[in-house]
């Protein structure tokens, strides 16, 4: 395991926990605890003192410092990648990793200067996720394994082209329907619709609401998609699990996923059973980003073929062997 | 040469201060209000009258404020001001004269309307302001407040006021029931501000009382507001010299 590997996989663990301290700003509603930005109470960000992270600003302030040290890990890991790594894609992968998280930035400080629009709160959300994506992806490229797999040999993988579109498709799909599945929860989130329906796993008590509302719609809509997400993975790891038992790199992270949507569709409930207690709210936003992030590991292994740093004899459909013209011979 | 410019510049200056100066204070009330008043003060009339709860007022709900040790020291009420009064009344309601004003304008308000923040609480939890009044916002705590309104007619602001006896002053445009003011930094803080175009209103005390004085007579709808238990009208007809008793029932 290389350095580079090392600091991008704790590049990807700070990004899960700043997702998860965003997550206790909204849990607890402390997004306006600092009504400025960049400035905490006139302070600059990180001279504002400790001992006055009460209440509120525990949350918010916190989440601005991990945000702060997150983006500083950034700029290293792009300056980083852009002197060491030979593939010009991924010292490309680095700068905009590096754009993601300064983009970021500003959208927090715009919700906060507007008092959390309902579009800018979703966006910097959905934005975190993506963000969250880029460093699972710049760990997994750093990676030896995901090296190794580029070359011929004993680790190169089977392309699931030619053997197995059904697996090629769920996968691919899957990090795509996690995605749209974890911006409805943002909305839900950010329009104060989680106890919009306030019994689990029933509706009302009974399947379908009898009244609609926008808060209810989005709700009934969030746990309608966790269904659908939660059967997508289930087709998605069957499938693998039975027709692609060979390959590790596959199997991992789809048994991964069908531990966490399991453990994600349980902490939904808690969270509306629970009257959305800040921890458990905050555990399934963490727990959201986890699926995701496994998704994504599966449908970059899935299409490992499609990399520029994929050896040639892995395209599909595979190249034109080139036949060596015979010296005098007829072409 | 130079010296005439300073000239100038100087007397523009002292110009646009005197202009400034008076504009922030009496001058949009001269342009909106006649000299005269609106009505003859001797024909007045009062309204009194009293907000009743029926059935067990709730229980008060202990407000938790460990999560800043200066409030958790310091504050010496801890009890949510969501439901007050004893013996079936009713405090914290804001009563106000809903319909009945229309067209007609009243002198400007004078002086500045105070909330403070002490004991990590807002004081008082319910108050009445003018349209354009001063409202002068004070921390009288060893802490950080965020003092966030989230008016929907007026305009929303979030500020901070770190330290102890800072204060600030704002005012509204347009007349709002109710404004609501949050600390997000003590989620446990809010208040209610309603904002009107004349000054008949009031704010029941414990024993559930208010009085309105000095109405013109007239017919008025009266709107008795609670920030749990919603509005309620009643018709009420003023007269000269007299003062029309009124009573509002709440129950949950
Ligand atoms: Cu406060």
């Amino acid at each position: 395991m290389t350095w580079l590997h090392l600091y991008a996989r704790f590049l990807c663990a700070a990004t899960l926990l700043l997702i998860a301290a965003g997550g206790m700003v909204t849990s607890t509603g402390s997004g306006l605890s600092v009504p400025d930005w960049p400035n905490s109470y006139g302070y600059f960000m990180f001279s504002f003192p400790l001992s006055s992270m009460v209440g509120g600003i525990f949350y918010e302030h916190g989440h601005r410092l991990i945000a702060s040290s997150v983006g500083v890990l950034t700029i290293g890991m792009t300056v980083w990648l852009w002197r060491v790594d030979p593939r010009r894609w991924m010292r490309r992968l680095g700068v905009a990793a590096l754009a993601a998280v300064i983009l970021q930035g500003l959208l927090g400080g715009i919700t906060v200067l507007y008092f959390l629009p309902t579009a800018v709160s979703v966006s910097h959300a959905g934005l975190a996720e993506i963000f969250f994506c880029l460093t699972v992806c710049l760990a997994l490229f750093t990676s030896s394994g995901w090296r190794r797999s580029g070359t011929t040999g004993r680790h190169t993988p089977v392309t699931l082209h030619s053997t197995d579109l059904t697996a090629m498709a769920l996968a691919t799909g899957l990090p795509a329907l996690v995605f749209a599945q974890i911006l409805v929860g943002a909305t839900m989130r950010h329009t104060g619709a989680g106890l919009a329906i306030p019994d689990f796993p029933l509706v009302f008590g009974g399947v379908v609401p009898n009244e609609w509302t926008f808060p209810i719609a989005v709700h009934y809509t969030h746990r309608l998609g966790a269904g659908m997400t939660a059967l997508v993975i289930f087709a998605t790891v069957r499938q693998i699990a039975i027709h692609h038992r060979d390959r590790p790199d596959l199997l991992r992270p789809a048994g991964l996923l069908t531990v966490l949507v399991l453990v994600q569709i349980g902490l939904g409930g808690w969270t509306v059973l629970s009257g959305r207690a800040p921890v458990i709210n905050t555990a399934h936003v963490a727990t959201g980003a986890l699926v995701l992030g496994t998704s994504l590991l599966l449908a970059l292994h899935v299409n490992r073929h499609r990399f520029p740093d994929a050896h040639p004899s892995m395209a599909y459909p595979p190249p034109p062997v080139a036949i060596p013209a015979k010296r005098g011979a007829a072409v | 040469m130079q010296q005439q410019n300073l000239w100038t510049v100087l007397s523009m200056l002292v110009l646009a201060t005197a202009v400034a100066c008076g504009g922030g204070g009496d001058a949009p009330a001269a342009t909106t209000a006649p000299a005269a008043p609106a009505f003859d003060p001797s024909t007045a009339g009062n309204v009194s009258g009293m907000v009743m709860f029926d059935g067990e007022l709730p229980a008060g709900e202990e407000l938790m404020m460990n999560s800043d040790p200066v409030c958790a020291m310091t504050a010496t009420d801890t009890m949510s001001s969501t439901f007050v009064g004893s013996d079936g009344h009713l405090g914290n309601v804001f009563v106000y004269v809903k319909e009945g004003l229309e067209g007609q304008s009243f002198p400007a308000a004078t002086g500045s309307v105070e909330l403070d923040q002490e004991g990590c609480r807002y004081t008082p939890h319910v108050m009445g302001i003018r349209v354009g009044q001063t409202l002068t916002i004070t921390n009288s705590d060893m802490t950080l407040h965020n003092i966030h309104a989230s008016p929907s007619a007026n305009d929303e602001f979030n500020m901070g006021q770190p330290i102890q006896g800072m204060t600030f002053d704002r005012s509204f445009d347009q007349p709002e029931i109710m404004v609501p003011f949050k600390c997000d930094v003590h989620g446990w803080m809010n208040s209610y501000i309603g904002v009107l175009d004349h000054p008949y209103f009031a704010i029941t005390g414990t024993d559930g009382m208010f009085d309105i004085s000095t109405l013109p007579p007239g017919d008025y709808v009266l709107e008795a507001w609670h920030e749990s238990l919603g509005t309620q009208t009643q018709n009420v007809t003023v007269a000269t010299g007299q003062t029309a008793e009124v009573s509002f029932t709440f129950a949950q």
